[in-house]
């Protein structure tokens, strides 16, 4: 569950990159977030993990209450959550199975859990026999799929991905948002930040459009372009 | 911390270290000459506070006899120096005899005053029960007849001592400054280290890993830089202390004053400096963490 109540992100500079947001995203929902660049997309998805912290407003992220989080409980709220980035975040000296190990270790998870989590992650994104590649070579879709695959090894209950497929050709980012299907059928809530407006208008989902800081929609299952504003 | 954590953790740091090469060596110079300087002067510092103590501490008052007093009259001296409160012991040293330590002290030219020429005096050592007695048992020693002086190593003490705390506040100020400059140039280094790793740090704090958690192996990288530095201080100023033991023991034999021996001096200054490398190292790294662990 994510809540923001009237979220306000000043930047030091005077950019104004949320102006007083409010919404609700429901546990296993799927959410497109779009508009035109700048328009304070990323800044939105951002302060969903707290890697921006709002100037006013609530943020409520499960059961975290993000405008009054303390740094030493950012680590506990990440573990639920799963982040995808449009340029994949892979440590190129680990092979893909030490890639999506990395991110269990790293939060002392067990050995044979670990063992266990990659195995399983591997296979949902169909990437079992690359374990022991190095990312480099791997195609820009498949360094995603590990990308999401260590983003959901952890079992987190949203999965947020600010621009998956912004480096992607059309057929791999269907099967990017093959995927992403897959794991919101399994109850992930999933929030996509998108310019790809083939995939929006294919893969029907709420869509919310942000411009100027402000949510100028909220539409279930619409269009990328607002058809009411074009008439 | 669970044992897998402690072993990657290790294996981190080490791993770092290695793939840092110059810099790692750079930050372990510095703390190198850091720690030779801070281990000499802690030495040298150590070792005058011992003498300057123990010339503190020195009971003993050397009565020194008019020159032309008879055996007799010696004899009734010493009686009546047995008689003033707080003395414990009185040792006759004869003229001939403070000669020879001065020969021993000075060296050969002096045995041209041997015999008859000798102008040194008899001497009563008088040893006072408790390093406060001195003073009063020297001076009732002076107003006894035959004496021409009575001296007492407490009186240099108070000019030594000033001299040894400037001596003090001058080393302790210039060490600090040299532990400053250590932490500095390690933090840098730890710093082209984290800056080489900021793909990884940032992918550790996205899936929740503890500050704690990241900033571990960074400390024990300076922790190891820091002890590293410190072998080539400890095996100089051993030797450098043994050497100097052996020399200046000899002068000092016959006197109450000595150095620290190098049994348990060497042991403590050591660890001490070892254990300055560690925590200079942990602390230059800790620092430069911060920076990339906020949100």
């Amino acid at each position: 569950m994510i809540e923001y109540k009237d979220v306000v992100k000043e930047y030091p500079n005077g950019v104004v990159a949320t102006n007083h947001i409010s919404l609700r995203i429901d546990q296993g929902e799927f959410v497109y977030v779009i508009g035109p660049s700048g328009a304070g997309k990323s800044t939105f998805v951002k302060m969903m993990y707290h890697q921006e912290v709002p100037t006013s407003g609530q943020i409520k992220v499960n059961e975290y209450e993000l405008e009054s989080m303390k740094n030493s409980e950012v680590p506990y709220l990440r573990r639920e959550l799963g982040i995808v980035f449009q340029d994949f975040k892979l440590l190129p000296r680990l092979t893909i199975f030490e890639n999506i190990a990395y991110a269990l270790q790293v939060i002392e998870k067990e050995p044979a859990e670990v063992q266990k989590r990659v195995t399983k992650v591997l296979d949902l994104v169909g990437l079992a026999d690359k374990a022991d590649n190095f990312p480099n070579e791997l195609s820009g879709g498949e360094q995603q799929r590990i990308a999401i695959a260590r983003a959901i090894a952890n079992k987190p209950s949203i999965l947020i991905a600010d621009e998956p497929t912004g480096n992607l050709d059309p057929e791999t980012s269907e099967g990017i948002m093959d995927i992403l299907e897959k794991i919101n059928k399994d109850g992930t809530t999933i929030v996509m930040a998108t310019h790809n407006s083939l995939l929006v208008d294919e893969y029907k989902h709420r869509v919310i459009e942000i411009e100027d800081g402000k949510i100028v929609r909220d539409q279930e299952g619409g269009q990328y372009l607002n058809e009411s504003s074009n008439d | 911390m669970k044992a897998v954590t402690i072993k990657r953790h290790l294996r981190e740091s080490f791993k770092s270290l290695k793939r840092n090469g110059w810099m790692s060596i750079a930050a372990v110079s510095a703390v190198t000459v850091t720690l030779l300087l801070v281990g000499i002067l802690l030495s040298i510092l150590l070792n005058i506070n011992k003498v300057a103590t123990d010339v503190e501490n020195d009971v003993q008052v050397r009565v020194i006899i008019d020159r032309g007093t008879t055996k007799k009259q010696e004899a009734k001296l010493k009686k009546q120096l047995q008689k003033i409160s707080g003395v414990k012991s009185i040792e006759f040293s004869s003229k001939q005899k403070e000669l020879k330590n001065v020969v021993s002290v000075y060296g050969n030219e002096f045995k041209l005053f041997q015999g008859d020429d000798n102008p040194l005096s008899d001497v009563y050592v008088v040893s006072a029960t408790s390093p406060e007695k001195t003073i009063k048992v020297a001076k009732k020693a002076k107003k006894l007849k035959h004496v021409s002086d009575a001296k007492y190593g407490g009186a240099s003490a108070k000019k030594l001592f000033k001299v040894v705390a400037s001596i003090q506040r001058w080393g302790v100020t210039i060490s600090i400054l040299l532990l400053f400059v250590a932490v500095f140039l390690i933090s840098n280094t730890i710093r082209i280290t984290i800056m080489s790793r900021k793909n990884e740090i940032a992918i550790m704090r996205l899936v929740g890993a503890t500050n704690s958690y990241i900033r571990w192996p960074f400390i024990l990288e300076g922790a190891w830089t820091g002890l590293l530095g410190a072998i080539l201080p400890l095996i100089v100023v051993d030797a450098l202390y043994i050497w100097l033991y052996g020399v200046l023991s000899e002068s000092l034999a016959g006197t109450s004053y000595s150095l620290l021996t190098p049994g348990t001096f060497l042991w403590e200054i050591d660890l001490l400096l070892a254990a300055i490398g560690i925590v200079i190292g942990a602390i230059g790294s800790g620092l430069s963490m911060s920076r990339f662990l906020k949100i």
